[in-house]
């Protein structure tokens, strides 16, 4: 079975983000990593692949070449490839763009199975497989908190605001899951070591057929105008635990009338 | 403008966050339809009359009888197909979201998500959507059409306006490929015990306790505050906790006076849940979580050092 994984390099996510006033795009020069989510759907990749006898996992991305960087973390954690769209063009690209490169590049992998992450901790959308499992004609299952495939068919158990749905999909498919659908592993020595040997491709738009105009900002439907301050919040109080932090609680809830 | 809403419904009951939605267009200027799907779908669309529809379109056929989102697809492109429309709205939720990214890439449509407002600038359209944990807004527009548009869940109050609108009756075709997906089974998660919604003090976990099990500190202070327990989706869906106590986008929407987060990130969707109680306090190990920038009392420091000795506190307080 071949498993395509779609993987986004993220600011870290540890670290005070910003929106760069002159471009109106998020800041990324700082630390990036690995997007959180795609990690759950690495480790799913990975689970999948050790079950089935010739499995394959193939990580794929849409970001400038220094994102190799990140994606070397799923070749670490056991992925055997990775591919990465790297292209000026493609900068400010929003989900249209974004699911045009993807599905581009996944058809030429022509995978069994495509995953992806809960959401990109940068952009909150968690939208882009509805997207690009239209794009690939692809059945599509999102949130997956659980996924088995047998027999050429995934089924899946994920949540939605009415509970707990059970679907079943033929494959090729496109299964979103959930950041709880697993606990994915830490890459091993070995597996961080053998990371930079295994292969990694970079390709140009051209190399898709995808012109520069269909790409990045120009080959979006969205824009942004401007930036407001968000409302006030009213007033937050942060103090960091010297060992009398259950102290101060008390004295709060207590000021407060909760105890 | 001339814009579709579509309209999400269970059991014969439309979802509130879509008929906010409806209002919402019903506010801007221009004619407004709404499109229900699968079954029952006619009863529910002579309803929405009253929440600002002037026309609704109800289909209902067997491709549509479970919630699934790309048979929809199919309906809603046939719709702007005939009908024109340059504007299709949706209220967030599961369905939506998939319904409208996937709208995105078949019309080759701007669309923009998350959005709390819409509002008209001349004749320009401008969304608002909060960014990076709620810390900038940005005014978002867009450059091709239909303009798409996802709004946060529990932002937009439903308006009866007390109109009443012409029901159409269509018939979709739907494409082979969009029926792939099956529905096997569905689990409401009935509750089991009192109802998070009703407590005035909820003490809640997230994947910050590190293991099941030591949700137990999660219900020791929750017992000595008189409280009741809540939960992250991370946790319930990893199986740590029941549903009924999940708090946010896709569990309960809860107001309390007091609400005590404890190794919760405060991702949005766990947000929009919570976002009312009275006063919420934190305990998380990460300076940089978002739920710092909207508790009122944060504590930076690792929760079983700090949450055990609290409880103890407070019953000390408490039996004395
Ligand atoms: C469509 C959709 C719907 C969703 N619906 C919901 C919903 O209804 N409800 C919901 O909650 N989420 C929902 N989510 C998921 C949401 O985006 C987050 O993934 C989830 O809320 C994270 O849960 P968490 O805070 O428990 O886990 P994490 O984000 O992993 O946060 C754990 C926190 O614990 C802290 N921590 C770790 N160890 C310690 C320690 N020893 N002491 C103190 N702090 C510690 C960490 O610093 C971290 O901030 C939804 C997502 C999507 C895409
Ligand atoms: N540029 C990208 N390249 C590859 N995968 C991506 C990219 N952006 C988003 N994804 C995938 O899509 C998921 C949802 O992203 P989003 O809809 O932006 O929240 C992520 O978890 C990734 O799996």
């Amino acid at each position: 079975m071949k498993i395509a994984v779609c993987v986004k390099e993220v600011p870290d996510t540890t670290a005070p983000r910003r929106v760069d006033p002159e471009t109106l795009r998020l800041d990324r020069s700082g630390e990036a990593t690995l997007n959180p989510g795609d990690t759950s759907a690495v480790e799913e990749a990975l689970r999948l692949k050790e079950a089935s006898a010739n499995g394959e996992v193939v990580v794929v991305s849409m970001a400038p070449e220094s994102a190799l960087n990140s994606l070397r973390k799923a070749l670490a954690m056991g992925a055997d490839r990775a591919l990465l769209v790297a292209d000026e063009a493609a900068a400010g690209s929003d989900i249209l763009p974004t699911s045009r490169v993807l599905a581009a590049v996944i058809s030429r992998e022509a995978p069994d199975l495509v995953l992806l992450g809960q959401q990109a901790s940068d952009s909150d959308g968690a939208l882009l497989w509805g997207a690009l499992a239209e794009r690939l004609e692809m059945p599509l299952v999102s949130q997956a908190t659980s996924l088995t495939v047998e027999d050429g068919t995934a089924t899946v158990r994920r949540q939605t605001e009415f509970g707990y749905d059970v679907i079943e999909t033929p494959l090729p498919c496109v299964i979103a899951v959930s950041d709880a659908i697993n606990e994915p592993r830490y890459p091993s020595l070995k597996g961080i070591m053998g990371a930079r040997k295994k292969p990694q491709e970079t390709l140009g738009l051209d190399a898709l057929g995808i012109a520069p105009s269909a790409a990045g900002a120009a080959g979006s439907g969205t824009q942004v105008l401007s930036l407001d301050a968000p409302p006030s919040r009213g007033e937050t109080t942060v103090i960091e635990d010297d060992g009398t932090a259950a102290e101060k609680l008390v004295e709060f809830l207590s000021e407060g009338k909760y105890l | 403008m001339s814009t579709l809403v579509f309209v999400e419904h269970h059991d014969r009951a439309p979802q509130e966050s879509a008929l906010g939605v409806l209002g919402k267009a019903a506010s801007l200027e221009g004619d407004v339809a709404a499109v229900v799907c699968g079954e029952h779908a006619r009863e529910v669309a002579a309803e929405l009359g009253r929440y600002g529809a002037q026309r609704v379109f109800a289909a209902d056929a067997p491709a549509l009888a479970a919630p699934l989102p790309q048979p929809r697809v199919d309906v809603i492109t046939a719709l702007i197909g005939e009908h024109g429309f340059d504007t299709v709205l949706l209220g967030s939720s599961v369905l939506a979201a998939d319904i409208a990214a996937a709208l995105a890439a078949r019309l080759e449509a701007g669309l923009n998500y998350g959005l709390v407002d819409l509002r008209l600038d001349g004749d320009r359209l401008v969304g608002v959507q909060p960014i990076l944990g709620d810390s900038a807004y940005a005014n978002v527009g867009w450059t091709a059409t239909p303009r798409l548009a996802l709004f946060r869940s529990g932002v937009l109050e439903p308006r009866d306006v007390g109109g009443s609108a012409d029901v159409i009756n269509v018939s979709p075709s739907v494409h082979e490929w969009s029926q792939a997906a099956r529905l096997l089974e569905q689990d409401r998660g009935e509750s089991e015990g009192p109802s998070i919604e009703e407590a005035d003090i909820i003490v809640a976990g997230g994947r910050g306790l590190g293991a099941p099990e030591h949700f137990s500190i999660v219900e020791d202070l929750a017992q000595a505050l008189g409280g009741a327990v809540g939960a992250t989706r991370a946790v319930v869906d990893a199986g740590w906790y029941p549903y009924s106590t999940q708090v946010g986008q896709t569990g309960k929407t809860v107001t309390p006076k007091l609400y005590v987060a404890c190794g919760i990130s405060g991702a949005i969707q766990h947000k929009v849940g919570m976002q009312n109680a009275s006063v919420i306090v934190a305990i998380n190990k990460d300076r940089n979580a978002p739920i710092f920038d909207y508790c009122d009392l944060g504590v930076v420091g690792d929760l079983h050092q700090i949450m055990p000795k609290l409880t103890e506190l407070i019953r000390q307080r408490t039996s004395g």
